[in-house]
């Protein structure tokens, strides 16, 4: 029993979300439910909220109102000692590549004797064995974005963000990318990704979260949204996103 | 002026021969703008990226503040030194005065805003880099200062440098309170203010060459061993 | 003790960098930039260390300086050359007993050209009356020194307060002896020094010695023990026995031996 419990992977619920700057609403968002088997992915217009809904989250802005829980209980400090998150730039520490690594691990507490062969197997699943003591600032785009995960992988997340991981990157690059996510949501890791491209979500989604305006306009299986939208906001924005 | 000009060359290569008293001199120099600088940099830098990731009533004016005090008067400096560490002084019974210890304190006064300060601002721009992802990865703004100032060691270097300058250079403070005692607290900015009353203006002049030589070789091996670090990566945290 | 600890701690980081500054006794001599600039010191301790093993660590300031460091207690022994003012600094208890030591003279400096047209005269007081009478350019040491002094009696004794006109001819270096006369030699203004001193300065420039031999321009020197009642920390007998050396037959014999350009720049006269 409790088994199945550990490996599905944890529920995230919002209620009552809302953030405002200057009389503006830039999220309010009055019930939102993340418990689906796979990946969720986030799309909408620039300006949407995506971003700023992902934050709360992983308790990195503080709303004005509404509350985050993970499986039911209201988020706290080890639930966030468990969520890593992946930035749109990969923020790498001006250290070597297993170095950024390390300061993960050191900050679990994990023993040295454990850390090496730990960074050894997180690089060779990152496909970066051999670069272990290049200065991480030196690696391409998408070595760094596969550096930065697998430093949130290093955490052992029950819950993995990833703020458009991909946006600066090329395709095999993304490709890569795509693959690291898929496999850790594979092993159970709750996956919440913003992404502006519609393919990454026909590739990457189990289920699909349209946002506009600070608003949440649609939610559901991936298919379904993709196909056939059930708001004007999805179609027009699937449109678009179709015609580029 | 062309006499001066072969005065100039006389002083150059007599000391060039190497004048064990002249050396014993540059080295004393050394010595005690080394120290200085480490010391201020052991107080600087923590203090400097505190400030650049705490948030308190009143930072923004102590920024301002240590801003300011890179500006600070050797004289002035070596003045309180001298009222702390005068026999009448609260710290005279330490019997400091007068010697290389109380010029490295005269210099740590003068070099520990200005690491503090150019810390201050490196860190800051660091921190905003990085203030997501560490707070992402739960670390705590205390505990971010250590992080931060080993990421910004590149950029620090030029801090320390720029101490070291200043340490190196200054004669008011330390002509008051090591006193220009020869053999034992004469350094190379005092030796060239003596020499510069004395009249032998090619001696002194010579000797300024030495002292902005020497600056010029610690900017150099210091790059240099930036350069190389940088290229071969550090590798551990 | 707190302090022997910290001396000691100190002592182990490698701060006290002085070389023998626990073990080789020394004592610290307040004294002027003129005993020192002219190379006198260097010439006479060097016997004085090898005789008595005692180090003698020299502050060269000027003759105010050198005496407020002294009631500050840092100091061992002051040798300066204002005997009123040392005499002060005994009758306030800060020293215990002066005594004469050596002497030299004062002299005025002047540009060659002369526009004073002073040159030659033997009188101090009619000298400085006529470059103040001319107003042309005058240095002033300006820092409250011996010659500081010496110089202000001798406007006064000419009745004339030459501060009234500080910033036109008059000028005030507030400065050493020697960064005096590098002002003095720069402009080609006239300058009251000790003979020493412009004897072994170096930039001497257009300038030349224009007043000499007024018995008025004496300058005699001085030795005082700082009173160590005042001040526990005073190394008293290692200053006292470098006292007794000054003034006894051989420091006598190397003040009197110290020669410049074959000029004898200083005249002992201890009693």
């Amino acid at each position: 029993m409790r088994d199945v419990v550990t490996e599905a992977p944890a529920t995230l619920e919002v209620r009552g979300l809302s953030i405002a700057h200057e009389g503006k609403v830039l999220l309010d968002v009055p019930h939102l439910c993340l418990d689906g088997p796979g990946p969720t992915l986030i799309l909408g217009p620039n300006g949407a909220g995506k971003s700023l809904l992902l934050r709360c989250l992983h308790g990195l802005i503080q709303p004005d109102r509404g509350r985050v829980c993970q499986n039911g209980v209201l988020l706290n400090g080890c639930h966030k000692a468990r969520q890593a998150m992946v930035f749109q730039r990969p923020v790498l520490l001006r250290r070597s590549v297993a170095a950024n690594l390390d300061f993960v691990l050191k900050r679990k507490s994990m023993p040295r004797v454990q850390r090496k062969p730990r960074i050894d197997d997180l690089l060779a699943e990152g496909g970066l064995d051999g670069k272990a003591r290049q200065p991480a600032r030196s690696l391409s785009g998408g070595e760094a974005q596969r550096l930065a995960i697998l430093r949130a992988l290093a955490l052992d997340p029950e819950t993995l963000f990833l703020d458009e991981p991909t946006s600066a990157l090329d395709p095999s690059a993304t490709q890569m990318i795509e693959r690291m996510v898929l496999r850790a949501s594979a092993q159970g890791v709750r996956i919440v990704m913003v992404t502006h491209d519609i393919g990454q979500a026909r590739r990457l989604a189990t289920e699909i979260v349209m946002m506009q305006a600070g608003h949440v306009v649609e939610q559901g299986l991936a298919r379904q949204v993709l196909e056939s939208p059930k708001s004007d906001e999805s179609r027009r924005y699937l449109d678009g996103g179709l015609v580029t | 002026m062309q006499e001066f000009a072969s005065e100039f060359t006389q002083a150059l290569s007599l000391i060039l021969e190497g004048d064990s008293e002249l050396w014993a001199i540059v080295l004393l120099s050394m010595r005690v703008s080394v120290f200085a600088v480490l010391i201020s940099a052991l107080i600087g830098m923590p203090l400097g990226a505190a400030l650049a990731v705490a948030r308190f009533p009143g930072r923004r004016a102590l920024i301002i503040l240590v801003n300011a005090l890179m500006g600070f008067p050797p004289v002035v400096a070596g003045l309180l030194v001298y009222l702390m560490l005068s026999r009448s002084g609260p710290l005279g019974i330490l019997e400091l005065l007068y010697t290389p210890t109380a010029m490295i304190i005269a210099q740590v006064v003068l070099v520990t805003p200005i690491m503090a300060a150019l810390t201050r601002q490196v860190v800051e721009m660091l921190a905003e880099e990085y203030s997501e992802q560490l707070r992402s990865l739960g670390v705590s703004r205390l505990a971010s200062v250590p992080v931060l100032l080993w990421d910004a060691r590149l950029a620090l270097v030029t801090a320390l440098l720029a101490g070291f300058g200043r340490a190196i250079a200054e004669v008011g403070a330390v002509i008051i309170v090591g006193g220009n005692i020869n053999h034992v607290t004469r350094v190379m900015t005092t030796t060239i203010a003596l020499e510069t009353s004395k009249g032998n203006l090619a001696l002194a002049l010579a000797l300024g060459v030495i002292l902005v030589g020497l600056a010029v070789a610690v900017n150099a091996m210091v790059s240099v061993l930036t350069l190389r670090a940088e290229r071969e990566g550090v590798r551990h945290a | 003790m707190i302090p022997d600890f910290l001396r000691a701690s100190l002592v182990a980081l490698g701060l006290t960098a002085s070389a023998g500054w626990a073990e080789e006794p020394f004592i610290i001599v307040q004294s002027t930039t003129s005993t020192q600039n002219s190379g006198l010191l260097d010439y006479i301790l060097p016997g004085f260390e090898a005789e008595t093993g005692i180090d003698v660590r020299v502050v060269a300031v000027g003759t105010g300086q050198a005496i407020r460091n002294a009631v500050n207690g840092d100091g061992d022994v002051l040798l300066v050359h204002s005997k009123p003012a040392e005499e002060q600094f005994v009758a306030d208890g800060w020293g215990v007993q002066r005594f004469d030591v050596m002497y030299n003279d004062f002299v005025l400096v002047g540009p060659k050209s002369d526009p004073a047209g002073i040159a030659g005269s033997d009188d101090i007081i009619a000298a400085l009356a006529a470059v103040a009478e001319a107003k042309l350019p005058f240095v002033s040491r300006g820092d409250d020194s011996g010659t500081h002094k010496a110089e202000m009696r001798h406007w006064g004794a000419a009745g004339i307060d030459p501060t009234a006109a500080s910033g036109t001819w008059y000028r005030e270096a507030g400065a050493g002896m020697g960064a005096a006369l590098n002002v003095a030699s720069g402009m080609g203004a006239y300058v009251l020094t000790d003979r020493a001193t412009w004897l072994s300065f170096g930039n001497r420039g257009d300038q030349e010695i224009l007043v000499e031999g007024d018995p008025r321009l004496f300058n005699q020197y001085g030795v005082t023990l700082v009173n160590p009642e005042k001040h526990s920390g005073v190394r008293a007998a290692a200053g006292q026995r470098f006292i007794d050396w000054l003034i006894g037959p051989d420091g006598q014999a190397a003040i009197e031996s110290y020669m410049l350009d074959g000029q004898q720049l200083f005249f002992p006269n201890a009693n």
